[in-house]
Protein backbone atom coordinates (compact mmCIF):
# COMPACT_ATOMS: atom_id res chain seq x y z
CA UNK A 1 0.00 0.00 0.00
CA UNK A 2 1.63 3.12 -0.79
CA UNK A 3 0.87 6.42 1.28
CA UNK A 4 -0.97 8.24 -1.93
CA UNK A 5 -3.78 5.09 -1.38
CA UNK A 6 -3.72 5.21 2.09
CA UNK A 7 -4.47 8.91 2.53
CA UNK A 8 -6.60 8.88 -0.48
CA UNK A 9 -8.47 6.00 1.23
CA UNK A 10 -8.91 8.23 4.73
CA UNK A 11 -10.02 11.18 2.72
CA UNK A 12 -12.33 8.80 0.81
CA UNK A 13 -14.00 7.75 3.66
CA UNK A 14 -14.53 10.76 5.56
CA UNK A 15 -16.76 11.76 1.98
CA UNK A 16 -18.30 9.27 0.62
CA UNK A 17 -19.67 8.59 4.54
CA UNK A 18 -20.79 12.28 5.18
CA UNK A 19 -22.40 12.14 1.46
CA UNK A 20 -23.89 8.76 2.77
CA UNK A 21 -25.51 10.27 5.76
CA UNK A 22 -26.29 13.28 3.78
CA UNK A 23 -28.29 10.67 1.76
CA UNK A 24 -30.27 9.33 4.75
CA UNK A 25 -30.94 12.41 6.26
CA UNK A 26 -32.15 13.90 3.07
CA UNK A 27 -34.61 10.84 3.32
CA UNK A 28 -35.29 11.07 7.08
CA UNK A 29 -37.15 14.77 6.99
CA UNK A 30 -39.38 13.44 4.05
CA UNK A 31 -42.94 12.53 4.59
CA UNK A 32 -43.45 8.70 4.86
CA UNK A 33 -44.76 6.63 1.90
CA UNK A 34 -46.76 4.07 4.28
CA UNK A 35 -50.67 4.42 3.20
CA UNK A 36 -51.57 3.31 7.32
CA UNK A 37 -54.65 0.59 6.26
CA UNK A 38 -57.18 0.38 7.33
CA UNK A 39 -57.93 3.11 10.25
CA UNK A 40 -55.94 5.95 9.00
CA UNK A 41 -57.36 6.17 5.24
CA UNK A 42 -58.77 9.68 4.45
CA UNK A 43 -61.21 7.38 2.45
CA UNK A 44 -62.64 3.90 2.75
CA UNK A 45 -60.43 2.16 0.34
CA UNK A 46 -63.76 0.39 -0.95
CA UNK A 47 -65.35 3.34 -1.76
CA UNK A 48 -62.60 4.28 -4.19
CA UNK A 49 -62.77 0.85 -5.81
CA UNK A 50 -64.58 1.04 -9.50
CA UNK A 51 -68.10 -0.10 -9.87
CA UNK A 52 -67.72 -3.43 -11.19
CA UNK A 53 -64.71 -4.59 -9.07
CA UNK A 54 -65.52 -8.11 -7.82
CA UNK A 55 -65.43 -8.18 -4.16
CA UNK A 56 -67.49 -10.59 -1.67
CA UNK A 57 -71.02 -11.46 -3.94
CA UNK A 58 -74.15 -9.77 -2.01
CA UNK A 59 -77.67 -10.85 -3.65
CA UNK A 60 -80.33 -8.06 -3.50
CA UNK A 61 -83.29 -10.98 -2.42
CA UNK A 62 -86.23 -8.12 -3.15
CA UNK A 63 -85.47 -8.34 -7.12
CA UNK A 64 -84.19 -11.48 -7.13
CA UNK A 65 -86.55 -13.90 -9.69
CA UNK A 66 -85.64 -17.09 -8.57
CA UNK A 67 -84.74 -18.18 -11.86
CA UNK A 68 -81.44 -20.32 -10.28
CA UNK A 69 -79.27 -18.97 -13.43
CA UNK A 70 -76.72 -17.75 -10.90
CA UNK A 71 -76.81 -21.21 -9.03
CA UNK A 72 -76.55 -23.06 -12.93
CA UNK A 73 -73.49 -20.76 -14.27
CA UNK A 74 -71.56 -21.27 -11.06
CA UNK A 75 -68.32 -23.58 -12.34
CA UNK A 76 -67.69 -24.55 -8.84
CA UNK A 77 -71.12 -24.73 -6.93
CA UNK A 78 -70.95 -22.39 -4.51
CA UNK A 79 -74.51 -20.87 -4.65
CA UNK A 80 -77.28 -23.14 -3.53
CA UNK A 81 -80.78 -22.19 -3.82
CA UNK A 82 -83.77 -24.01 -3.18
CA UNK A 83 -87.33 -22.64 -4.82
CA UNK A 84 -90.46 -23.85 -5.67
CA UNK A 85 -93.32 -22.99 -7.39
CA UNK A 86 -96.40 -22.23 -5.02
CA UNK A 87 -99.64 -21.06 -6.62
CA UNK A 88 -101.02 -19.91 -3.67
CA UNK A 89 -98.31 -17.68 -3.20
CA UNK A 90 -97.50 -16.65 -6.66
CA UNK A 91 -94.28 -17.52 -7.83
CA UNK A 92 -91.68 -19.00 -7.30
CA UNK A 93 -90.59 -19.06 -3.35
CA UNK A 94 -87.40 -19.47 -2.07
CA UNK A 95 -86.49 -21.17 0.75
CA UNK A 96 -82.71 -20.81 1.00
CA UNK A 97 -80.36 -18.65 -1.00
CA UNK A 98 -76.71 -19.68 0.39
CA UNK A 99 -73.55 -18.70 -1.27
CA UNK A 100 -70.26 -20.10 0.26
CA UNK A 101 -67.79 -17.46 0.07
CA UNK A 102 -65.21 -19.95 1.27
CA UNK A 103 -65.19 -21.93 -2.23
CA UNK A 104 -66.42 -18.45 -4.49
CA UNK A 105 -63.43 -18.02 -6.60
CA UNK A 106 -64.89 -14.22 -7.79
CA UNK A 107 -65.10 -15.24 -11.67
CA UNK A 108 -68.67 -12.92 -11.64
CA UNK A 109 -69.96 -15.51 -13.78
CA UNK A 110 -73.42 -15.95 -11.92
CA UNK A 111 -74.05 -11.83 -12.06
CA UNK A 112 -73.27 -12.36 -15.56
CA UNK A 113 -76.99 -13.77 -16.46
CA UNK A 114 -78.97 -12.74 -13.73
CA UNK A 115 -82.16 -11.23 -15.17
CA UNK A 116 -82.64 -8.11 -13.02
CA UNK A 117 -78.31 -7.84 -11.66
CA UNK A 118 -80.10 -9.04 -8.42
CA UNK A 119 -76.75 -10.81 -7.25
CA UNK A 120 -73.63 -8.85 -7.60
CA UNK A 121 -69.74 -8.45 -6.26
CA UNK A 122 -69.49 -5.51 -4.18
CA UNK A 123 -66.19 -3.97 -3.24
CA UNK A 124 -66.30 -5.21 0.01
CA UNK A 125 -63.26 -7.65 -0.17
CA UNK A 126 -62.56 -7.53 4.35
CA UNK A 127 -63.46 -11.23 4.23
CA UNK A 128 -61.52 -12.48 6.95
CA UNK A 129 -63.70 -14.84 9.34
CA UNK A 130 -62.62 -17.05 12.23
CA UNK A 131 -64.81 -20.41 10.81
CA UNK A 132 -65.88 -21.86 7.20
CA UNK A 133 -69.20 -21.66 8.30
CA UNK A 134 -69.42 -17.79 8.82
CA UNK A 135 -68.54 -17.68 5.49
CA UNK A 136 -71.76 -19.01 4.53
CA UNK A 137 -73.41 -16.11 3.86
CA UNK A 138 -77.28 -17.02 3.60
CA UNK A 139 -79.76 -14.59 2.22
CA UNK A 140 -83.06 -16.10 3.08
CA UNK A 141 -84.19 -15.94 6.33
CA UNK A 142 -87.56 -17.13 6.08
CA UNK A 143 -89.16 -18.08 2.88
CA UNK A 144 -89.80 -15.29 0.77
CA UNK A 145 -91.89 -15.21 -2.60
CA UNK A 146 -89.46 -14.74 -5.94
CA UNK A 147 -90.13 -10.76 -7.52
CA UNK A 148 -91.75 -10.76 -10.80
CA UNK A 149 -91.30 -8.21 -13.23
CA UNK A 150 -94.34 -5.99 -13.83
CA UNK A 151 -95.08 -5.06 -17.63
CA UNK A 152 -95.85 -1.79 -17.23
CA UNK A 153 -92.68 -1.30 -15.12
CA UNK A 154 -91.59 -0.98 -11.73
CA UNK A 155 -93.14 1.99 -9.85
CA UNK A 156 -91.99 1.08 -6.14
CA UNK A 157 -89.38 3.90 -6.05
CA UNK A 158 -86.98 1.64 -3.29
CA UNK A 159 -87.23 -1.28 -6.61
CA UNK A 160 -86.62 1.08 -9.04
CA UNK A 161 -83.77 2.40 -7.60
CA UNK A 162 -82.12 -1.33 -7.01
CA UNK A 163 -83.22 -2.45 -10.36
CA UNK A 164 -81.72 0.40 -11.89
CA UNK A 165 -78.34 -0.70 -10.14
CA UNK A 166 -78.63 -3.74 -11.35
CA UNK A 167 -79.00 -3.62 -14.79
CA UNK A 168 -76.59 -0.91 -14.73
CA UNK A 169 -74.37 -3.44 -13.44
CA UNK A 170 -75.49 -5.94 -15.42
CA UNK A 171 -75.46 -4.07 -18.59
CA UNK A 172 -71.84 -3.29 -18.56
CA UNK A 173 -70.97 -6.69 -19.28
CA UNK A 174 -72.28 -6.32 -22.60
CA UNK A 175 -70.96 -3.06 -22.85
CA UNK A 176 -67.39 -2.65 -20.95
CA UNK A 177 -66.19 0.08 -22.59
CA UNK A 178 -68.84 2.44 -21.76
CA UNK A 179 -68.13 4.44 -19.18
CA UNK A 180 -69.95 3.72 -15.65
CA UNK A 181 -70.03 6.75 -14.37
CA UNK A 182 -72.81 7.93 -16.74
CA UNK A 183 -75.92 6.04 -14.48
CA UNK A 184 -78.34 5.02 -17.27
CA UNK A 185 -80.36 2.04 -16.23
CA UNK A 186 -80.32 0.85 -19.69
CA UNK A 187 -83.15 -1.87 -19.18
CA UNK A 188 -82.47 -2.82 -22.95
CA UNK A 189 -78.79 -4.49 -21.63
CA UNK A 190 -81.12 -7.35 -20.08
CA UNK A 191 -80.85 -9.81 -23.49
CA UNK A 192 -76.56 -9.78 -22.82
CA UNK A 193 -77.98 -12.21 -20.40
CA UNK B 1 -23.48 13.32 44.88
CA UNK B 2 -22.50 14.09 48.07
CA UNK B 3 -21.76 17.46 47.36
CA UNK B 4 -25.44 17.83 45.76
CA UNK B 5 -26.49 16.26 49.45
CA UNK B 6 -24.19 18.71 51.44
CA UNK B 7 -25.37 21.91 49.61
CA UNK B 8 -29.39 21.05 50.14
CA UNK B 9 -27.90 20.58 53.54
CA UNK B 10 -26.15 23.78 53.91
CA UNK B 11 -29.62 25.49 52.44
CA UNK B 12 -31.65 24.25 55.47
CA UNK B 13 -33.64 21.44 53.90
CA UNK B 14 -33.06 18.61 56.37
CA UNK B 15 -32.81 20.80 59.48
CA UNK B 16 -32.65 18.28 62.91
CA UNK B 17 -31.87 15.17 60.64
CA UNK B 18 -28.42 13.50 60.97
CA UNK B 19 -26.15 13.87 58.56
CA UNK B 20 -25.00 10.05 57.95
CA UNK B 21 -28.88 9.17 57.40
CA UNK B 22 -29.44 12.20 55.03
CA UNK B 23 -26.40 10.56 52.95
CA UNK B 24 -27.79 6.67 53.03
CA UNK B 25 -31.00 7.39 52.33
CA UNK B 26 -30.01 9.72 49.52
CA UNK B 27 -27.64 6.87 48.22
CA UNK B 28 -30.32 4.66 48.20
CA UNK B 29 -32.32 6.93 46.38
CA UNK B 30 -30.29 8.07 44.04
CA UNK B 31 -29.16 4.20 43.64
CA UNK B 32 -32.92 3.53 43.03
CA UNK B 33 -33.78 6.22 40.62
CA UNK B 34 -31.36 5.94 38.06
CA UNK B 35 -31.37 2.17 37.66
CA UNK B 36 -35.19 2.27 37.74
CA UNK B 37 -35.94 5.58 36.52
CA UNK B 38 -33.16 6.17 33.75
CA UNK B 39 -31.89 3.15 33.15
CA UNK B 40 -34.73 1.07 32.04
CA UNK B 41 -36.81 3.70 30.58
CA UNK B 42 -33.72 5.16 28.52
CA UNK B 43 -32.65 1.63 27.02
CA UNK B 44 -36.10 0.82 26.61
CA UNK B 45 -37.24 4.30 25.25
CA UNK B 46 -34.47 3.65 23.12
CA UNK B 47 -35.45 0.96 21.03
CA UNK B 48 -38.19 2.58 20.37
CA UNK B 49 -36.49 5.63 19.02
CA UNK B 50 -34.39 3.87 17.17
CA UNK B 51 -37.25 2.05 15.15
CA UNK B 52 -39.05 5.59 14.78
CA UNK B 53 -35.71 6.55 13.16
CA UNK B 54 -34.81 4.09 11.05
CA UNK B 55 -38.19 4.16 9.95
CA UNK B 56 -38.62 7.37 8.62
CA UNK B 57 -35.13 7.11 7.08
CA UNK B 58 -36.76 3.84 5.16
CA UNK B 59 -39.43 6.68 4.12
CA UNK B 60 -41.76 4.47 6.74
CA UNK B 61 -44.01 5.19 9.93
CA UNK B 62 -42.56 2.45 12.06
CA UNK B 63 -44.48 1.56 15.56
CA UNK B 64 -47.36 4.20 16.06
CA UNK B 65 -50.20 2.34 17.64
CA UNK B 66 -49.64 1.15 21.19
CA UNK B 67 -50.48 4.62 23.04
CA UNK B 68 -49.78 7.58 22.23
CA UNK B 69 -47.42 8.16 18.67
CA UNK B 70 -46.92 4.58 19.47
CA UNK B 71 -44.60 5.17 22.61
CA UNK B 72 -45.35 2.27 25.14
CA UNK B 73 -44.52 -0.12 22.13
CA UNK B 74 -41.06 -0.84 24.10
CA UNK B 75 -43.09 -1.91 27.24
CA UNK B 76 -45.43 -4.08 25.20
CA UNK B 77 -42.40 -5.45 23.68
CA UNK B 78 -40.35 -6.02 27.17
CA UNK B 79 -43.70 -8.06 28.44
CA UNK B 80 -43.70 -9.62 25.57
CA UNK B 81 -40.18 -10.96 25.95
CA UNK B 82 -40.45 -11.51 29.79
CA UNK B 83 -43.98 -14.10 29.07
CA UNK B 84 -41.52 -16.18 26.90
CA UNK B 85 -40.08 -19.75 28.03
CA UNK B 86 -36.41 -18.78 29.35
CA UNK B 87 -34.98 -22.13 27.42
CA UNK B 88 -31.72 -23.35 28.34
CA UNK B 89 -30.04 -25.81 25.40
CA UNK B 90 -29.47 -29.44 26.96
CA UNK B 91 -26.07 -29.06 25.42
CA UNK B 92 -25.36 -25.76 27.52
CA UNK B 93 -23.02 -25.07 30.18
CA UNK B 94 -25.97 -24.17 32.41
CA UNK B 95 -24.16 -22.25 34.92
CA UNK B 96 -22.24 -19.51 32.43
CA UNK B 97 -25.16 -19.65 30.11
CA UNK B 98 -27.21 -18.23 33.01
CA UNK B 99 -24.24 -15.95 34.53
CA UNK B 100 -23.47 -14.16 31.01
CA UNK B 101 -26.22 -11.93 30.43
CA UNK B 102 -25.58 -10.63 34.09
CA UNK B 103 -22.51 -10.15 33.95
CA UNK B 104 -22.51 -7.89 30.51
CA UNK B 105 -25.94 -6.15 32.51
CA UNK B 106 -23.20 -5.38 34.89
CA UNK B 107 -20.37 -3.92 32.74
CA UNK B 108 -22.96 -1.50 31.29
CA UNK B 109 -24.51 -0.81 34.51
CA UNK B 110 -21.42 0.25 36.52
CA UNK B 111 -20.49 2.44 34.09
CA UNK B 112 -23.26 4.77 35.28
CA UNK B 113 -21.49 5.03 38.39
CA UNK B 114 -18.86 7.50 37.36
CA UNK B 115 -21.17 9.29 34.17
CA UNK B 116 -21.81 12.94 35.84
CA UNK B 117 -25.38 14.45 35.09
CA UNK B 118 -24.55 17.20 36.79
CA UNK B 119 -22.02 18.96 38.81
CA UNK B 120 -23.35 17.56 41.66
CA UNK B 121 -25.52 14.79 40.10
CA UNK B 122 -22.83 11.59 39.76
CA UNK B 123 -22.97 8.67 42.08
CA UNK B 124 -19.08 8.84 42.79
CA UNK B 125 -16.78 11.36 41.29
CA UNK B 126 -13.76 8.96 41.31
CA UNK B 127 -9.94 10.16 40.72
CA UNK B 128 -9.76 7.33 38.20
CA UNK B 129 -13.48 7.91 36.24
CA UNK B 130 -12.69 7.61 33.03
CA UNK B 131 -9.92 4.70 33.29
CA UNK B 132 -12.56 3.14 35.75
CA UNK B 133 -15.02 3.59 32.72
CA UNK B 134 -12.88 1.94 30.42
CA UNK B 135 -12.51 -1.32 32.67
CA UNK B 136 -16.12 -1.62 33.21
CA UNK B 137 -17.03 -1.07 30.01
CA UNK B 138 -14.53 -4.07 28.53
CA UNK B 139 -16.18 -6.42 31.00
CA UNK B 140 -18.94 -6.50 28.91
CA UNK B 141 -16.57 -8.81 26.49
CA UNK B 142 -16.17 -11.71 29.08
CA UNK B 143 -20.18 -11.93 29.35
CA UNK B 144 -20.14 -12.26 25.67
CA UNK B 145 -17.58 -14.65 24.91
CA UNK B 146 -19.27 -16.47 28.05
CA UNK B 147 -22.57 -16.30 26.46
CA UNK B 148 -21.08 -17.63 22.90
CA UNK B 149 -18.97 -20.51 24.55
CA UNK B 150 -21.70 -21.72 26.99
CA UNK B 151 -24.12 -22.18 24.44
CA UNK B 152 -22.19 -24.88 22.78
CA UNK B 153 -23.86 -23.56 19.38
CA UNK B 154 -21.33 -22.24 16.39
CA UNK B 155 -22.96 -19.16 15.88
CA UNK B 156 -22.73 -18.02 19.22
CA UNK B 157 -18.69 -19.34 18.88
CA UNK B 158 -18.31 -17.34 16.22
CA UNK B 159 -20.08 -14.18 17.58
CA UNK B 160 -18.05 -14.53 20.70
CA UNK B 161 -14.82 -15.04 19.25
CA UNK B 162 -15.72 -12.02 16.93
CA UNK B 163 -16.97 -9.82 19.42
CA UNK B 164 -13.82 -10.60 21.96
CA UNK B 165 -11.39 -9.95 18.81
CA UNK B 166 -13.47 -6.97 17.95
CA UNK B 167 -13.65 -5.37 21.72
CA UNK B 168 -10.12 -5.75 23.03
CA UNK B 169 -8.52 -4.34 19.50
CA UNK B 170 -10.98 -1.27 19.65
CA UNK B 171 -9.91 -0.63 22.85
CA UNK B 172 -6.53 0.43 21.93
CA UNK B 173 -7.94 3.09 19.91
CA UNK B 174 -10.60 4.32 22.26
CA UNK B 175 -7.79 4.67 25.18
CA UNK B 176 -5.78 6.55 22.84
CA UNK B 177 -7.93 8.82 22.11
CA UNK B 178 -8.99 9.55 25.75
CA UNK B 179 -5.06 10.43 26.42
CA UNK B 180 -5.07 13.71 24.15
CA UNK B 181 -7.83 14.87 26.79
CA UNK B 182 -6.31 13.46 29.90
CA UNK B 183 -2.93 15.15 28.90
CA UNK B 184 -5.09 18.54 28.30
CA UNK B 185 -6.49 18.55 31.78
CA UNK B 186 -4.02 16.86 33.98
CA UNK B 187 -7.29 14.39 35.61
CA UNK B 188 -8.65 11.39 35.06
CA UNK B 189 -11.53 12.86 36.95
CA UNK B 190 -15.04 12.97 34.80
CA UNK B 191 -15.84 15.73 36.36
CA UNK B 192 -12.67 17.52 36.36
CA UNK B 193 -12.53 16.76 32.34
CA UNK B 194 -15.81 18.91 32.56
CA UNK B 195 -14.92 21.90 34.64
CA UNK B 196 -11.90 22.23 32.47
CA UNK B 197 -14.35 22.56 29.66
CA UNK B 198 -16.56 25.69 29.51
CA UNK B 199 -20.49 25.69 28.19
CA UNK B 200 -19.70 27.37 24.92
CA UNK B 201 -18.90 25.03 22.14
CA UNK B 202 -15.37 26.29 20.93
CA UNK B 203 -14.68 25.60 24.63
CA UNK B 204 -15.26 22.61 24.49
CA UNK B 205 -12.17 19.98 23.90
CA UNK B 206 -13.75 18.57 20.40
CA UNK B 207 -12.37 22.30 18.89
CA UNK B 208 -9.99 22.87 21.40
CA UNK B 209 -6.53 21.16 18.73
CA UNK B 210 -6.60 19.75 15.72
CA UNK B 211 -5.53 16.37 17.20
CA UNK B 212 -8.48 16.20 19.70
CA UNK B 213 -11.03 17.01 16.84
CA UNK B 214 -9.24 14.12 15.32
CA UNK B 215 -9.25 12.34 18.38
CA UNK B 216 -13.03 13.06 18.73
CA UNK B 217 -14.08 10.91 15.85
CA UNK B 218 -11.83 7.81 16.34
CA UNK B 219 -13.18 7.57 19.75
CA UNK B 220 -16.73 7.86 18.45
CA UNK B 221 -16.23 5.46 16.00
CA UNK B 222 -14.23 2.98 18.17
CA UNK B 223 -17.00 3.56 20.80
CA UNK B 224 -19.36 2.20 18.50
CA UNK B 225 -17.09 -1.09 17.33
CA UNK B 226 -17.34 -1.48 21.37
CA UNK B 227 -20.86 -1.17 21.64
CA UNK B 228 -21.34 -3.61 18.90
CA UNK B 229 -23.32 -0.86 16.79
CA UNK B 230 -23.52 -1.19 12.98
CA UNK B 231 -20.89 -1.00 10.75
CA UNK B 232 -19.21 -3.19 13.33
CA UNK B 233 -22.15 -5.61 14.41
CA UNK B 234 -20.10 -8.22 13.55
CA UNK B 235 -20.84 -9.90 16.63
CA UNK B 236 -24.38 -10.77 15.67
CA UNK B 237 -24.57 -10.35 12.21
CA UNK B 238 -28.14 -11.28 11.29
CA UNK B 239 -27.20 -12.43 7.98
CA UNK B 240 -24.10 -14.53 8.85
CA UNK B 241 -24.70 -15.42 12.35
CA UNK B 242 -28.38 -16.09 13.09
CA UNK B 243 -28.20 -13.83 16.17
CA UNK B 244 -24.10 -14.48 17.24
CA UNK B 245 -23.98 -14.73 20.70
CA UNK B 246 -27.73 -14.44 21.68
CA UNK B 247 -28.87 -17.08 19.07
CA UNK B 248 -29.79 -19.77 21.93
CA UNK B 249 -30.84 -17.05 24.38
CA UNK B 250 -34.82 -16.04 24.90
CA UNK B 251 -36.89 -14.68 27.29
CA UNK B 252 -35.70 -12.43 29.99
CA UNK B 253 -31.78 -13.14 29.53
CA UNK B 254 -32.28 -12.07 25.68
CA UNK B 255 -34.48 -8.94 27.27
CA UNK B 256 -31.29 -8.27 29.21
CA UNK B 257 -28.88 -8.52 26.57
CA UNK B 258 -30.50 -6.19 24.48
CA UNK B 259 -31.42 -3.93 27.43
CA UNK B 260 -27.68 -3.58 28.06
CA UNK B 261 -27.20 -3.32 23.79
CA UNK B 262 -29.21 -0.09 24.28
CA UNK B 263 -28.50 1.44 27.25
CA UNK B 264 -24.48 0.79 26.36
CA UNK B 265 -25.40 3.35 23.29
CA UNK B 266 -26.17 5.75 25.39
CA UNK B 267 -23.02 5.22 27.64
CA UNK B 268 -21.41 5.96 24.73
CA UNK B 269 -22.88 8.90 24.35
CA UNK B 270 -22.36 10.07 27.42
CA UNK B 271 -18.74 9.44 27.49
CA UNK B 272 -18.26 11.38 24.26
CA UNK B 273 -20.31 14.31 25.61
CA UNK B 274 -18.46 14.16 29.10
CA UNK B 275 -14.68 14.01 26.98
CA UNK B 276 -15.37 16.07 24.34
CA UNK B 277 -18.76 18.22 23.83
CA UNK B 278 -18.79 20.22 27.50
CA UNK B 279 -20.31 17.60 29.56
CA UNK B 280 -22.93 19.56 31.35
CA UNK B 281 -21.70 22.66 31.05
CA UNK B 282 -24.57 25.54 31.56
CA UNK B 283 -23.97 29.56 30.87
CA UNK B 284 -24.39 30.83 34.64
CA UNK B 285 -28.03 31.59 34.22
CA UNK B 286 -29.17 30.73 37.84
CA UNK B 287 -28.15 30.33 41.34
CA UNK B 288 -30.50 28.07 42.70
CA UNK B 289 -28.90 24.67 43.42
CA UNK B 290 -32.03 22.69 42.22
CA UNK B 291 -32.79 24.48 38.89
CA UNK B 292 -29.19 24.62 38.42
CA UNK B 293 -29.22 20.49 38.54
CA UNK B 294 -32.47 19.98 36.30
CA UNK B 295 -30.56 22.47 33.87
CA UNK B 296 -27.47 20.68 34.04
CA UNK B 297 -29.15 17.35 33.47
CA UNK B 298 -30.98 18.20 30.67
CA UNK B 299 -27.91 19.50 28.78
CA UNK B 300 -26.07 16.51 29.67
CA UNK B 301 -28.92 14.61 28.67
CA UNK B 302 -29.48 16.16 25.41
CA UNK B 303 -26.49 16.68 24.10
CA UNK B 304 -25.61 12.66 24.98
CA UNK B 305 -28.99 11.36 23.60
CA UNK B 306 -27.83 13.41 20.14
CA UNK B 307 -25.34 10.66 19.62
CA UNK B 308 -27.44 8.35 20.34
CA UNK B 309 -29.57 9.46 17.68
CA UNK B 310 -26.33 9.60 15.83
CA UNK B 311 -25.58 6.25 16.36
CA UNK B 312 -29.25 4.92 15.07
CA UNK B 313 -28.49 7.41 11.71
CA UNK B 314 -25.22 6.02 11.32
CA UNK B 315 -27.06 2.08 11.58
CA UNK B 316 -29.30 3.05 9.21
CA UNK B 317 -26.58 4.63 6.71
CA UNK B 318 -23.81 2.03 6.51
CA UNK B 319 -23.51 -1.73 5.74
CA UNK B 320 -21.71 -4.03 7.91
CA UNK B 321 -17.76 -4.12 7.46
CA UNK B 322 -16.05 -7.48 6.64
CA UNK B 323 -13.92 -9.15 9.58
CA UNK B 324 -10.40 -7.93 7.59
CA UNK B 325 -11.88 -5.01 7.00
CA UNK B 326 -13.21 -4.59 10.71
CA UNK B 327 -9.44 -5.51 11.81
CA UNK B 328 -7.91 -2.89 9.15
CA UNK B 329 -10.01 -0.13 10.13
CA UNK B 330 -8.43 -0.23 13.49
CA UNK B 331 -4.96 -0.96 13.34
CA UNK B 332 -3.57 0.06 10.25
CA UNK B 333 -5.96 3.63 10.66
CA UNK B 334 -6.91 4.26 14.06
CA UNK B 335 -4.55 3.08 15.99
CA UNK B 336 -1.64 5.01 14.51
CA UNK B 337 -3.85 8.11 14.05
CA UNK B 338 -4.32 7.80 17.67
CA UNK B 339 -0.73 7.59 18.54
CA UNK B 340 0.06 10.52 16.24
CA UNK B 341 -2.64 12.48 18.62
CA UNK B 342 -1.28 11.68 21.31
CA UNK B 343 2.01 12.70 20.55
CA UNK B 344 0.96 15.81 19.09
CA UNK B 345 -0.95 16.66 22.36
CA UNK B 346 1.79 16.34 24.33
CA UNK B 347 3.89 18.69 21.90
CA UNK B 348 0.99 20.86 21.71
CA UNK B 349 0.73 21.41 26.25
CA UNK B 350 3.99 21.49 26.09
CA UNK B 351 4.25 24.23 23.37
CA UNK B 352 1.16 26.34 24.97
CA UNK B 353 0.65 25.69 28.31
CA UNK B 354 -0.81 28.70 28.95
CA UNK B 355 -3.35 28.63 26.13
CA UNK B 356 -3.66 28.74 22.41
CA UNK B 357 -5.25 31.52 21.97
CA UNK B 358 -7.53 31.75 18.70
CA UNK B 359 -7.23 27.73 17.72
CA UNK B 360 -10.14 26.99 19.42
CA UNK B 361 -12.20 29.26 17.38
CA UNK B 362 -10.57 28.72 14.12
CA UNK B 363 -11.26 24.97 14.71
CA UNK B 364 -14.99 25.99 16.14
CA UNK B 365 -15.57 27.57 12.84
CA UNK B 366 -13.96 24.10 10.48
CA UNK B 367 -16.34 22.30 13.11
CA UNK B 368 -19.47 24.71 11.67
CA UNK B 369 -18.48 24.74 8.40
CA UNK B 370 -18.41 20.71 8.03
CA UNK B 371 -22.48 21.43 9.47
CA UNK B 372 -23.25 23.68 7.02
CA UNK B 373 -21.56 21.84 3.88
CA UNK B 374 -23.26 18.59 5.29
CA UNK B 375 -26.77 20.43 5.28
CA UNK B 376 -25.69 22.13 1.63
CA UNK B 377 -25.29 17.81 0.69
CA UNK B 378 -29.05 17.14 2.21
CA UNK B 379 -30.41 20.29 0.17
CA UNK B 380 -28.52 18.58 -2.45
CA UNK B 381 -29.86 15.00 -2.41
CA UNK B 382 -33.46 16.86 -2.24
CA UNK B 383 -33.23 18.44 -5.20
CA UNK B 384 -31.96 15.74 -7.10
CA UNK B 385 -34.79 13.98 -5.45
CA UNK B 386 -36.94 16.66 -6.83
CA UNK B 387 -38.49 17.33 -3.91
CA UNK B 388 -39.12 21.14 -4.40
CA UNK B 389 -42.87 21.37 -2.20
CA UNK B 390 -42.75 21.99 1.01
CA UNK B 391 -45.56 19.90 1.82
CA UNK B 392 -43.51 16.51 0.43
CA UNK B 393 -41.32 17.36 3.61
CA UNK B 394 -42.39 15.97 7.28
CA UNK B 395 -39.88 17.24 9.72
CA UNK B 396 -41.97 16.87 12.74
CA UNK B 397 -41.05 13.56 14.55
CA UNK B 398 -44.89 12.45 14.77
CA UNK B 399 -46.63 11.02 12.32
Amino acid sequence: MNRQSYLGGIVDVCKTVLDGMAVTFSHFVRKPSTVQYPDRMPVRVQDTLPFRYRGILEVDLEICTGCLACERACPIDCIVIDATKDKAAGGMVMTRFDIDMAKCMYCGLCSEPCPTGAIHHTPEFEGADFSLESLIRRFVKDPVVAYKPKKKGEDDPRLLEMLDRGLRYVGEFADPDRPSADGAPAGAKEDAA
Amino acid sequence: MQDFLDSLIAQGYFSGVPTGLVYAVGMIVFAAIVLLVFILNVAGGTTFVERRVWARIQSRVGPNRVGPQGILQWLVDGIKLLMKEDLIPAAADRILFSLAPYIVMMGFVAAFVVLPFGSHLIIADMSVGILYLTAVTSLVVVGILMAGWASNNKWSLIGGIRSAAQIVSYEIPAGLSIFPIVLMTGTLSMQGIIRAQGWAPWNWFVFSTPFTFIAFFIFFTSALAEGNRTPFDLPEADSELVAGFVTEYSGVRYLIFFMAEWGNLYVIGAVVTTLFLGGWQIPPVTDNVVLRAILEFLTFFIKSYFWVLVAMWVRATLPRTRVDQLMSVCWKYLVPFAFINMLGTALWVVLFPNGDGVVHYFMFAIGVAIIVHFFRRVLFHLRRARIRERNELLLSPLS
